[in-house]
């Protein structure tokens, strides 16, 4: 066996689509089952469950998805709740709730109808990013077959009236974050709202909503299923369960595989990806969490555990656990500019700090990555991206920060040494005419 | 009251106040762009970040942060000071720093928050990002390179103006303000967004050039291109009024002005008389005061008291009509008329003709019927309050007269006095449920021979349904006219068997026909010697036998009641063209030439005698409670018959003299009016 997971405790067993994602598969593999049981046992049953076992959002903030739900109103007044999945996976690395939703999509809508009986919430947006069309289909065929079998829908087997509808994005990063999309949603330009108040008070169309990542909500159904202390055994204290980790980048095998919690990194590296290309030692940096989260060093690499509060330690963090791993071949000044590129082109534009801070930091990168900069540049960078991080409605701003933070903080070297050596070929340089005026 | 602390000084505030608001009461100025008190709020520009605790160990944008009871607000930490240079600094990267050629240097709250909150240079050495020029429409010039993307324009024309014309494309670093395809603002308050503007992007493009703001003297005084009266701040540079700014007055214009109030100042330089002329052998000369004013007394000395007549127009102040009703009265002419669009109005008491409930007063309206007015135009500033209350989703709007495009929903009932004759039940019920329902009505209503009984039907509409109660009067007259109030309580109307104005202006009615800057009359019908005192060269003047050259409103202090009944004092900004004079001294002078002096030397003593006849002259600024009157005997029973409403105003544009002298005005009328007549053909 490799990794620690055993093959009996896999919540997504259809993760590479070698079985039935249809409804028949999909049972045959557990899901639908019990779930009247668990319905009748009631909406606080469910959340204290959910609660107990530690659940924490899979989105990348990694807020406790059982505590969320309790935020919601106890009573339906005047308005009704809604439950919004965001499936507007879009962080560069991650692509795990894609194969939830076309491998295993019959969990999704199964976490659906807990999580919105839950909130008493009887209707369920799933927003999907735009580019995301063999997964829609899949979605759309799955849901089709749920309200077939009676499963959801008005009158459906599981005495909650529950529709599901998909929402197809247009495919910009800024709607995945979660008042974004509910404007989105609303059919309006995608902008963060700003909070207060938050969507469990007025979200979708000022109704209280809570949005969830897919994985937050498709492990839930087996989460019950099996009791929340399973899901509870694993991982370490405040960090456990299982979580599907999108490896890419410099290793033998990239993949996608579910794993417990607070693994290690290193151990996840080299059993399920077949380790580094060229070897350990050819490793440089590690991108633990998806673009957004600071890089870290291959020293550190060593002792990572892959949960929030050991990679927050050493002030990255776990994002979407999808791991970019970068080795000894990578231009690391390049790689951070384009990521910064990236945060760039997908600043909505609506608060200041981001709209200006991002191309900055762009430009001033892209120069770097040639050497052509000054050394007092590079506090400047940092100086910047300190501006922005924090200032911002919305984490986009905090997003496009951390990998510059991250790049100055373990490899400014290597920016300072690109710096002398442009200058070194050179008799005159940019730089030069800057610092003689 | 909840207490918060404000940089360790304990603040009370009321409930629902924000962070921002809190530590302005305690005397702390927040910087801001985005934010504006009477607009959404955006959060967007950052530059208003305190530090708050409890709270994330971040500065918190304060604009959007309610505050609590027991909060500990930091204004001046160092966290905060490097928070505002850092947007400062963001916010000037891709600025352009053209501020010499910029119309909004002097006035910039870019500039001033730079200086006040900035960094003292520039660690920026990419190239600054350029953004080409919006076309907006006459009103409205664009330099988007300047712009800081704090949305306040896109904010007030879809909230308060009420179309949705602005608004940005793009995201990130290409974000731009723009209108949908280089759109013009299809908005009559368009200007405003030139005010709220924070930076030069959107600057005044009829004035674009003419001015620096510290050159100009600023004067504070009250626009007359409406009935409403709003407050104004007259710019002027020598002898010309260079632009027109709102004053802050809750009770009228809050701080908006209409463009027509704004931009028609152009037509105070344009078709002036600057000089009396008599007309010779049906041709005009000009002729000295004496000369012209004698031509006059002398016609009026020879003419019958009965055979003499006179018109007030609807810019005169309340100076001029009074020392003009006067004259006339002296003369023992009873033929005075002030309405010149011919509303049967000014008998029984004042509250007839006043819009009781306050122009603030119809926010508190759950149930409003407007009656042969289209607010839009006839009164832009009343329709935006309209929208407003529409917004807030208490008040149900109906509408009886033409199906204008106005800025909020209405119920249609009918096109006419027929349907006042018969009105359907959802309009009963409508007005039947509200608590304080108001009835709005436009001179288009009041016009034409049906008037007194279209009146009379609407008081006993007003008396059915509760629209004046206890506390609450609802019954509005929306006027079109910033003089008819003041001519009407000064009762500047047909003496016993006096002419109206549609009756003097027909052939052979009089000897001697004196128009008082009345231009809104035909008297090409007239075959009477015509006078006529006024300041433009427009439909008055033209044949008319004597010119007598007056001032404009900018060009003297006088009283205006507007159509709330409120008397507001405007003020001389410049003086009278040429040799032209105010027109209470020309009406005084000829007073002296016919022999009936007037008891009055100075202007002070005309309003000392003004305020003795018409007390209510006496209180400036002063709006009176709704009072409780007989609304029932309003008007003349008589056959309502079938007569559809228009509103009184086709064209604000090319409503009065100044604005058909303005450029501007011209121009908005070809691009605003004009397709709209050629879509309806």
């Amino acid at each position: 066996m490799v990794g620690i997971l055993e093959d009996k405790d896999r919540i997504f067993t259809n993760l590479y689509g070698l079985q039935d994602w249809t409804l028949d598969g999909a049972k045959k593999r557990g899901a639908w089952n019990a779930t009247k049981d668990m319905l009748d046992l009631g909406r606080d049953w469910i959340i204290t469950n959910v609660k107990n076992s530690g659940l924490r959002g899979r989105g990348g903030a990694g807020f406790s998805t059982g505590l969320k739900w309790s935020f919601m109103p106890k009573e339906v007044k005047d308005r009704p709740h809604y439950l919004v999945v965001n499936a507007d996976e879009s962080e560069p690395g991650t692509c795990k709730d894609r194969e939830i939703m076309r491998h295993d999509p019959q969990l999704l809508i199964e976490g659906c109808l807990i999580a919105s009986f839950a909130m008493q919430a009887h209707a369920c947006y799933i927003y999907l990013r735009g580019e995301y069309v063999l997964e829609r289909e899949r979605m759309e065929a799955a849901v089709k077959e749920a309200y077939e079998a009676r499963l959801i829908g008005k009158n459906n087997v599981h005495g909650w009236d529950f529709d599901v509808y998909i929402h197809h994005g247009a495919g910009a990063y800024i709607c995945g974050e979660e008042t974004a999309l509910l404007e989105s949603l609303e059919g309006k330009k995608g902008q963060p709202r700003l909070k207060p108040p938050f969507p469990a008070g007025a979200g979708l169309y000022g109704c209280p909503t809570t949005v969830n990542n897919v994985e937050s909500i498709a492990v839930v159904g087996t989460i019950l299923r099996r009791g929340a202390e399973w899901f509870a055994g694993f991982g370490r204290p405040n960090n456990t369960g299982t979580k599907i980790m999108s490896i890419s980048g410099h290793v033998n095998r990239p993949c996608n595989v579910e794993e417990v919690m607070s693994i290690p990194l290193r151990q996840l590296l080299e059993e399920h990806c077949g380790g580094v290309r060229g070897g350990w030692d050819n490793l440089k940096a590690v991108i633990p969490g998806g673009s957004s989260v600071p890089l870290i060093t291959r020293e550190m690499s060593e002792a990572a555990l892959m949960d929030f509060d050991s990679l927050r330690e050493m002030r990255s963090g776990l994002g979407t656990a999808a791991v970019i791993v970068m080795d000894n071949s990578t231009d690391l000044v390049k790689a951070i500019a384009r990521i910064s590129y990236f945060y760039k082109h997908e600043s909505c534009g609506q608060c200041t700090p981001c709209r200006e801070g991002t191309g900055w930091m762009w430009r001033v990168l892209e120069r770097m990555s040639v050497g052509e900069a000054d050394p007092s540049e590079i506090d400047l960078l940092l100086d910047v991206a300190g501006q922005v991080e924090g200032h911002t409605i919305c984490a986009l701003g905090d997003a496009a920060a951390w990998p510059v933070q991250g790049l100055i903080r373990h490899f400014r070297h290597e920016i300072e040494d690109r710096i002398s050596q442009y200058r070194s070929r050179r008799a005159n340089f940019a730089g030069h005419a800057i610092a003689a005026e | 009251m909840p207490v918060a602390k404000v940089n360790g000084v304990e603040t009370e505030f009321e409930p629902g106040m924000t962070v921002l608001q809190v530590a302005e009461k305690a005397g702390h100025e927040i910087p801001r762009f985005c934010y504006h008190e009477r607009l959404s709020i955006a959060g967007n520009c950052r530059m208003c970040l305190v530090e708050v605790k409890p709270g994330p160990p971040k500065p918190q944008a304060s604009c959007a942060l309610p505050a609590a009871e027991g909060q500990e607000i930091f204004t001046d930490t160092p966290m905060v000071k490097k928070a505002r240079e850092g947007v400062m600094e963001f916010l000037l990267i891709n600025h352009p720093l053209d501020c010499p050629i910029c119309d909004q240097g002097g006035e910039c709250d870019l500039q001033d928050q730079a200086v006040g909150y900035g960094r003292d240079g520039s660690r920026y050495a990419e190239n600054k990002r350029a953004v080409e020029e919006k076309n907006m429409g006459p009103t409205v010039k664009t330099f988007m390179t300047r712009c800081i993307q704090c949305t306040r324009c896109v904010r007030f024309i879809t909230e308060v103006a009420g179309v949705p014309d602005i608004g940005m494309i793009s995201r990130g670093e290409s974000a731009e303000i723009t209108t949908y395809l280089e759109k013009n603002i299809d908005s009559e308050l368009s200007g405003n967004v030139n005010d709220l503007c924070p930076v030069g992007a959107l600057t005044h493009r009829p004035w674009q050039y003419h001015y620096r703001p510290w050159e100009l003297k600023k004067t504070e005084t009250i626009d007359v291109m409406d009935a409403l009266g709003s407050n104004i701040r007259a710019d002027s540079k020598g002898a010309e009024v260079m632009r027109v700014l709102p004053r802050v007055n809750e009770g009228i214009n809050e701080e908006w002005l209409s463009d027509i109030s704004r931009y028609a100042v152009d037509g105070l330089q344009r078709q002036r008389l600057d000089r009396p002329y008599v007309r010779e052998n049906g041709r005009l000369r000009a002729a000295s005061w004496e000369e012209a004013l004698g031509a006059v007394a002398e016609k009026l000395k020879a003419a019958p008291a009965d055979r003499i007549g006179v018109i007030a127009g609807d810019l005169q102040d309340a100076e001029s009509m009074k020392a003009t009703l006067d004259l006339f009265r002296a003369l023992g002419s009873a033929n005075t008329d002030c309405r010149q669009d011919g509303a049967v109005l000014g008998y029984g008491p004042r509250e007839g003709w006043l819009f009781n409930s306050g122009l603030q007063g119809i926010e508190n309206a759950d149930a409003v019927l407007i009656v042969g007015a289209n607010p839009r135009v006839e009164a832009p500033l009343l329709n935006a309050r309209l929208r407003k209350i529409w917004l807030a989703g208490k008040t149900e709007i109906g509408l009886i007269g033409e199906q204008a495009e106005l800025t909020f929903d209405y119920s249609w009932l009918g096109a006419g006095s027929s349907t006042l004759a018969k009105l359907p039940k959802a309009a009963m019920d409508f007005l039947n449920k509200a608590e304080r329902p108001a009835i709005i009505v436009g001179a288009g209503a009041l016009t034409g021979a049906g008037g007194p009984a279209v009146l009379n039907a609407l008081g006993a509409l007003a008396k059915k349904v509760g629209v004046v109660a206890d506390g609450w009067n609802g019954f509005n007259v929306l006027h079109t006219a910033a003089s008819r109030v003041a001519g009407l309580d000064m009762g500047f109307v047909p003496g016993q068997g006096g002419l109206t104005a549609a009756e003097m202006v027909k052939p052979n009615a009089l000897d001697v026909l004196f128009l008082l800057g009345a231009d809104e009359v035909d008297p090409t019908g007239s075959n009477a010697f015509r006078v006529y005192l006024g300041s433009h060269g427009d439909r008055g003047a033209h044949g008319a036998d004597v010119i007598l050259p007056g001032a404009a409103y900018t060009e003297k202090s006088g009283l205006y009641v507007n159509t709330e009944g409120r008397v507001q004092m405007a003020d001389r900004v410049v003086f009278p063209k040429g040799q032209a004079k105010e027109d209470w001294a020309v009406v005084r002078a000829l007073s002296g030439l016919v022999g009936q002096t007037l008891p009055y030397d100075t202007l002070d003593a005309l309003r000392t005698k003004l305020m003795a006849d018409q007390p209510t002259f006496g209180r400036i600024d002063y709006l009176p409670a709704p009072a409780s009157f007989d609304v029932g005997s309003l008007g003349k029973k008589g056959d309502l018959g079938d007569v559809d409403f228009y509103s009184a105003v086709r064209d604000p544009y090319l409503n009065n003299p100044i604005t058909r002298a303005s450029v501007t005005m011209a121009e908005l009328s070809a691009q605003r009016i004009a397709p709209v007549a050629m879509a309806a053909e």
